[in-house]
């Protein structure tokens, strides 16, 4: 938490401006702290604060109550600055139980606050987080400012008075906690009550406890002098507009609804339930006024063969999953690139291998992408940076497919689609048109002629009239789409195929590059390290130092310039979260000596280790 | 289960007048079966069945997956998709769904149906689709040369099983019917007409149709089913289904099917049989429930005649028709797609140049 300047109106609390502060909610996967976490996230958006979120929840419903395993956070970041990460290190921390203590502390800052419910620190409690003696009375937290509340049994309180069971008080005492939060943090309490009685709509009593609890959370930290100091982050400066909190699955969802409606062609979304990719399917479901045809397969395989179906038949074919769903649906990409058909897999990258780490995030799927098929068999990869950015990229992502008629890799990772930011609502005349054109002539129709600048072949669709033609996954004759074993031919096919994927490169703009076009260090990052990777460099060249930073949105192909680009700058460090994928892609491509930098531990990058790393590099040039 | 109030024959889809003719179906592809297989003959009947039925050629589209069976987009002058093993059914699904005026056969094998793409078959036929799915059953793998499939005999000696076979072979119609196929029929390559008529029934069919055809594999499996579906035999080992009808079989149609309890038995009607054709089972297509069609399709020679015919047709609203009515209610709820008003929902604000912000709770 750092400190701008210290106002302090001698009412009853003093309050103390902040321009930054990163909160972490944790408590059991039963309660409810992402809910809480997304509501404070919410209401800090609509003050005008900039944030960046962080949930981070364990792959089970509802782990064995008061476990180490069971612990589920929320991390928060929100400033009267700009941010992109959702903050190195907690200044604040919640606790809902000892296991969320337990779990949580080595992350806080050091001298940071830790709120407890202490009503959840029973022997059984204790027992179950592996503390052998009580952490608020042994000493161990004398680094921090410890606030013991009793969560509970003052949300049993509040409730008593509104005549509502014992029952309810285990349902709201997040509740509590977030009124507290929102005092001590001097945000108001309309957005979320509004938000109570909207959910809880058909369950009054529900509402009542909800909203019984928040209020007296609130109430409790105004009235009773357990904190002398309210806090208090201003607005951002941000860019005038107007905005919406959005998620990176949200953005991911309207931006394929968008692009769908740029090219004027309904979308297909062929999907099989996975984390974290799921929120896309519900989301896309709700979409129907659109003519969006949401289609919940009974595997991946399916899910990918319907959208290459509905590919053929003049949609817009989507598919989306995580990487195991990926594994499952390579034979049908590699159809889609032997029949040269549109079609976009959304990638929501998780831990692996295998089942790995089904709600954490990672970059490991890269090579999946570029490679992971049989064959020669090369594809388009473009990856979003930021929440907001999912629905830009949704939209290159159509772009490409169409205009090259090729699948996509829209690479996305459970970091980028859970977490939140502020987004600016793009005006409709600022999105890109997307244009599709059917072929109709018969006379010119030729399965496999092709496009002189791009190498697209046509796009003709059942229910044309005198187009009638076959497709399939045998290789074909060049031009006339005939089935072809002829070897020269097949050569010729495999080198086409790679030749299309490569001119999708022509049609890109230079690569931005953040700081100067030359120096000492480039750091080199994609997807959803962005945040990090960006504020470091930030902070390094605000130390006056020679380092400079390219974000890559596509992967396959890369950009044309950024050969020359690396050739600028001494060191390339390429900060991944993997074993160095990016990094094998661009040293085998350009003969260039990219530094891996590897993070593989289902979180984010911080800022500070990016910092520490580029230093290290520095230091070694000097 | 006998009770014949049983409804007519029906004639779903509206023909309009075009004119082609079985050349118009046939594509400039050199057919590549081996000379004497039996899916010459199932080419032969759906391009003699299509100008029957007056659907445009446009419309037609013919989604396969991998093995000798799903050869037969190429020599089909229609829409084709060859795609890959097993996944026909989930292809054709995003067709139909894509665009319903389109008429889509899904041909398919028994390995590549019912093995690989077992799913994928199940889960198209229950949710209705609108698909015509003709099942080649040669109870072999001819195009990988001679392994078991999911069809062969128990103790059949092949490539892979050279000491016989010890998987228990799953049946087709029945496995289309336990997955709520609402048109169920099976016929043989050895009967043009018989295969005609299935084809232009299952054709004119709204929902999800499967149709399994016994077909000889001359090369790795020859003379499969030549046991019941030889002409010199067939009188008396397969029988003939017909709608409304008693199950009357045999050359000199002297034999009937009763059922005894809950099984089926042969029995001889006639002069000095207690049994006559009013004992018999009557054949109702239209049953909702599939316990009787069930009954017949496990009927297998020697202990009873193979039955031929439609299993079952019923009614029911497809997947993609539903899909289209959701469609329509939301756009009656909310008003068409509104790009606009998608991406300014929910909390929103506004900042504006001053830094100042304005709040609209939705």
């Amino acid at each position: 938490m750092s400190t701008d300047t210290s106002t302090a109106p001698p009412v009853d609390h003093a309050i103390q401006e902040l321009d930054t502060v990163t909160i972490r909610f944790a408590g059991d996967s039963g309660d409810g702290m992402q809910l809480t976490g997304t509501q404070f996230t919410n209401t800090s958006a609509v003050l005008g604060n900039d944030i960046s979120t962080l949930p981070d929840f364990p792959a089970e419903i509802r782990a064995p109550a008061g476990s180490l395993p069971g612990v589920s956070g929320f991390q928060l970041n929100f400033s009267s600055r700009d941010v992109r990460t959702p903050g190195d290190e907690p200044d604040v921390l919640v606790a809902m139980n000892p296991a969320a203590l337990k779990v949580n502390l080595s992350d806080l800052v050091d001298g940071g606050m830790i709120i407890v419910n202490t009503d959840a620190f029973t022997p059984n409690n204790l027992r179950k987080a592996s503390y052998d003696t009580n952490p608020l009375e042994d000493g161990s937290l004398a680094g921090y400012r410890v606030f013991q509340v009793p969560v509970t049994s003052l949300t049993g309180r509040a409730l008593d008075e509104h005549g509502l069971g014992k029952k309810q008080v285990d349902r709201s005492k997040n509740f509590f906690a977030l009124g507290l939060m929102y005092w001590l943090f001097d945000r108001p309490l309309d957005q979320t009550l509004g938000w109570i009685h909207e959910k809880f709509g058909k369950t009054p009593e529900v509402a009542q406890g909800n909203e019984a609890a928040l209020r007296a959370g609130y109430n409790y930290g105004d009235t009773v002098e357990l904190f002398h100091t309210h806090y208090r982050v201003r607005k951002a400066e941000l860019a005038p507009g107007k905005y919406r909190k959005i998620t990176g699955n949200e953005a991911t969802a309207i931006g394929f609804v968008a692009a769908a409606e740029l090219a004027g062609r309904p979308l297909f979304y062929g999907s099989y339930p996975i984390t974290p990719a799921s929120e896309i399917l519900h989301e896309l479901s709700r979409h129907k006024n659109f003519g969006v045809k949401s289609f919940q397969a009974e595997d991946e395989i399916a899910a990918v063969c319907a959208a290459i179906g509905a590919s053929f038949t003049g949609h817009i074919g989507l598919t989306g999953t995580s990487g195991p769903g990926v594994a499952l649906k390579s034979e049908a990409i590699g159809l889609a690139v032997a029949t040269e058909l549109p079609l976009i897999i959304v990638n929501v990258q998780r831990g692996g291998p295998s089942t790995g780490l089904p709600t954490k995030t990672e970059q490991a799927d890269l090579l999946q992408s570029v490679f992971g098929r049989n064959g020669e068999c090369p594809v388009a990869v473009v990856a979003p940076a930021t929440p907001g950015e999912c629905f830009t990229m949704a939209i290159e992502a159509v772009r490409i497919a169409v205009n090259y008629m090729t699948p996509v890799f829209y690479l996305s990772d459970g970091y980028l689609a859970n977490g939140a930011e502020p987004w600016r609502l793009p005006e409709l005349s600022e999105l890109p048109p997307i244009s599709v054109t059917f072929a109709t002539d018969a006379e010119k129709y030729r399965p496999f002629g092709r496009n002189p600048e791009t190498l697209a072949r046509p796009w003709a669709i059942p229910g044309t009239p005198g187009l009638e033609h076959r497709i399939g996954g045998i290789e074909k004759q060049d031009i006339s789409g005939n089935v072809s074993y002829d070897p020269a031919n097949h050569e010729h096919m495999v080198r086409l195929r790679a030749e299309k994927i490569e001119r999708i490169a022509n049609g890109l703009p230079p690569t931005e590059i953040f700081g100067d076009p030359a120096g000492k260090v480039l750091v080199v990052g994609w997807g959803s390290t962005y945040g990090s990777i960006t504020s470091a460099v930030e902070r390094l060249r605000s130390q006056g130092k020679s380092v400079s930073s390219v974000h890559l949105r596509h992967l396959s192909p890369l950009p044309g310039d950024l050969g020359e680009i690396l050739s600028r700058f001494e060191r390339v460090l390429v900060p991944e979260m993997n074993l160095g994928q990016l990094a094998l892609l661009i040293r085998a491509r350009y003969l260039a000596d990219a530094v891996p930098f590897s993070k593989v531990q289902g979180r984010p990058f911080k800022i500070s280790e990016i910092v520490g790393r580029v230093d290290q590099m520095l230091e070694g040039l000097q | 289960m006998s009770d014949p109030n049983i409804s007519p024959l029906p004639d779903e889809l509206p023909c309009e007048a075009v004119k082609l003719t079985k050349k118009d179906f046939t594509s400039d592809q050199e057919v590549r079966w081996c000379p004497g297989c039996g899916d010459y003959a199932i080419l032969a009947g759906v391009q003699r069945v299509l100008p029957e039925l007056g659907i445009p050629r446009e419309k037609l589209v013919f989604v396969s997956g991998i093995g000798c069976s799903s050869r037969f987009p190429y020599y089909m002058n229609t829409y084709g998709f060859h795609s890959i093993h097993g996944r026909a059914p989930a292809i054709a699904t995003g067709v139909k769904v894509s665009n319903p005026d389109l008429t889509v056969f899904v041909v398919t094998g028994d390995g590549d149906g019912l093995s690989i793409g077992g799913n994928h078959f199940m889960h198209a036929l229950r949710r209705n689709v609108d698909l015509k799915i003709i099942l080649f059953n040669n109870r072999i793998y001819g195009l990988t040369k001679g392994q078991y499939s999911p069809t062969s005999v128990l103790g059949q000696k092949n490539k892979s099983a050279p000491m016989g076979v010890i998987d228990y072979p799953i049946d087709p119609v029945t496995l289309a019917l336990a997955s709520e196929a609402t048109f169920v029929a099976r016929s043989v390559d050895n009967d043009p007409k018989h295969l005609a008529r299935m084809i232009e029934r299952m054709a004119k069919h709204r929902g999800a149709a499967f149709l399994e055809v016994y077909q000889n594999c001359n090369i790795f499996n020859d003379q499969a089913f030549d046991d019941f579906k030889d002409k010199d035999v067939r009188g008396d080992r397969m029988i003939d289904i017909e709608h409304g009808k008693p199950l009357v079989f045999g050359k000199d149609r002297s034999k009937g099917i009763r059922l005894n309890g809950l099984a089926p038995e042969v029995v001889e009607i006639g002069e000095g049989s207690p049994w006559e054709e009013k004992h018999l089972l009557v054949h109702d297509e239209t049953l909702p429930d599939s316990t009787h069609a069930t009954l017949l399709s496990r009927m297998h020679y020697p202990d009873m005649p193979v039955a031929i015919g439609v299993f079952r047709r019923v009614e029911r609203p497809t997947y993609e028709s539903m899909l289209t009515d959701q469609i329509s209610a939301a756009r009656a709820r909310s008003g068409p797609g509104d790009l606009a008003r998608l991406i300014d929902s929910g909390d929103t604000w506004v900042v504006d140049a001053n830094g100042g912000s304005q709040v609209n709770l939705s």
